[in-house]
């Protein structure tokens, strides 16, 4: 237990402040991917061929390649891709992109994809009688969009969300081949010094259940408040 | 360009031990996620409930703590080092695909569980009535059904493993992800080398669903 003192001594402190940022680039990620999902769900069910194959190419791309993949690609990539920008503009140095940006859009680019299925799938169950009472009540696009077809949206979405989000709060364990000190990285760098991997990547993996147990309540009371009514 | 002609032949050849941990982890994994399964299904409240934690845990915590505490976690305790069991433990391989496994059988054994409680009672009492025992029951009827109802959600947790497998590469084999890591790291073309190894792993996923329809076309009756 001594290993889980607070202060100089055990990795009490250290392991409280990972699971923080393990929370903090998970929420990150999750809205990155709403808001990618957001665009690509809209793609998907316009009626341009053109969007509808953009829409489609993202979902299967990053859906079908491994998350490892994405972050290295985004790892070695960005870093690049910046310095690149950067040169244009007259600097000629070695810029390094944040980790924790780094892994929160890769995290949130996959995440995102899975998102856009949640969201069409919600969009396209609200019964075309919704859409078409809207309209005959003379609504504004935009008021039927948020007082109308959201509100129902998100109470069909919301289930669905909840495994995206256990998905992407898994996944941010992966950020850790980036060096980022989140949960995995900090157990890693603990295992290390300490000699005892066993404890404390089984702790990592208490950690992360509880993490999945607490935003299960969550969600679920979230369920219940946007099932008011049906 | 040239690098991704270049680099093909081995990422092809990576591709085989990608392979190689994706099928044999599914297959362990069927007997696994069979097995809890049915533990889920007993009246033995002891028999449930190690089922229902097993897949608890291996579905709410990442895959990468489940190999790392197998490869580097469990090689440390003393009594496993002198077992038989160290012959698994030692090496990468093994436990990369013992991890896999676990976690594959705890993600179907759920799908699986499902799919056997979704068979209608009438056609059991139907078999019941028509006299079968209980295991031409289980592979007359229960299963066949059961496969049937599982496909769907089967093939995304084929998918899923595939995608999985890749972490291989965290403990030290050469994967398909491992050799395009390496590949990218050592000519800073994350771009090109991301390119030919998406598509290839995008080929097999193409693939898994094409067998899955296949056999989704096969069991239905």
């Amino acid at each position: 237990m001594e290993f889980l003192y607070f202060g100089n001594t055990g990795w009490g402190d250290e392991l409280f402040f990972a699971t923080l940022m393990t929370i903090a680039v998970a929420v990150t990620a999750i809205f990155i991917g709403f808001f990618l999902a957001a665009i690509f769900a809209t793609f998907k069910l316009s009626k341009s061929k053109i969007l509808n194959f953009v829409g489609n190419f993202y979902t299967t791309v990053f859906r079908g390649v491994p998350e490892l993949l994405v972050i290295y690609l985004l790892f070695f990539g960005g870093s690049g891709a910046v310095m690149y920008v950067a040169k244009i503009f007259g600097y000629d140095g070695y810029i390094e992109v944040n980790a924790f940006l780094t892994g929160a859009i890769s995290i949130g680019i996959i995440s995102g994809a899975y998102s856009t299925e949640v969201f069409r799938g919600a969009i396209q169950s609200i019964s075309e009688g919704q859409f078409e009472a809207s309209k005959v009540l003379g609504l504004r696009k935009k008021i039927y969009y948020y007082k109308i077809i959201i509100p129902q949206m998100l109470r069909l979405a919301l289930p669905n969300i909840s495994n995206v989000w256990q998905i992407t709060l898994k996944d941010t364990s992966l950020i850790s081949v980036t060096g980022l000190v989140e949960i995995m990285r900090q157990s890693y760098i603990a295992a290390g010094s300490t000699r005892d991997p066993l404890f404390f990547y089984s702790f990592a993996a208490v950690l992360y259940l509880l993490l999945t147990f607490l935003s299960l309540k969550l969600f679920n009371k979230l369920e219940k408040n946007y099932s008011r009514g049906f | 360009m040239e690098l991704m002609i270049e680099s093909f032949p081995r990422l092809l050849n990576a591709t085989l031990l990608t392979v190689e941990l994706t099928l044999l982890s599914l297959f362990f994994g069927i007997f696994v996620g069979v097995f809890f399964a049915i533990l889920r299904t007993s009246k033995s409240k002891i028999l449930y409930y190690l089922s229902y934690y097993y897949s608890y845990v291996f579905r709410g915590t990442p895959l990468l703590v489940q190999i790392f505490i197998i490869y580097f976690g469990l090689g440390q305790v003393e009594w496993i080092r002198e077992s038989f069991l160290w012959l698994v433990l030692k090496e990468p391989y093994s436990c990369a695909i013992l991890a896999f496994t676990l976690n594959t059988g705890a993600y179907s054994s759920e799908i699986f569980r499902s799919a056997f409680e979704t068979i209608n009672k009438g056609v059991l009492e139907a078999a019941k009535g028509l006299g079968l025992n209980k295991i031409n029951t289980f592979f007359k009827i229960k299963l066949p059904i059961a496969i049937k109802q599982s496909l769907p959600a089967y093939g995304n947790e084929m998918v899923l493993m595939l995608k999985g497998t890749s972490l291989a590469s965290t403990v030290t084999l050469l994967d398909l992800t491992g050799v395009a890591k390496h590949i990218i790291s050592t000519t800073f073309k994350p771009i090109e080398v991301f390119i030919v190894a998406g598509s290839i792993y995008l080929l097999m996923t193409f693939i898994i669903h094409n067998v899955i329809k296949i056999l989704e076309k096969k069991y239905n009756y």
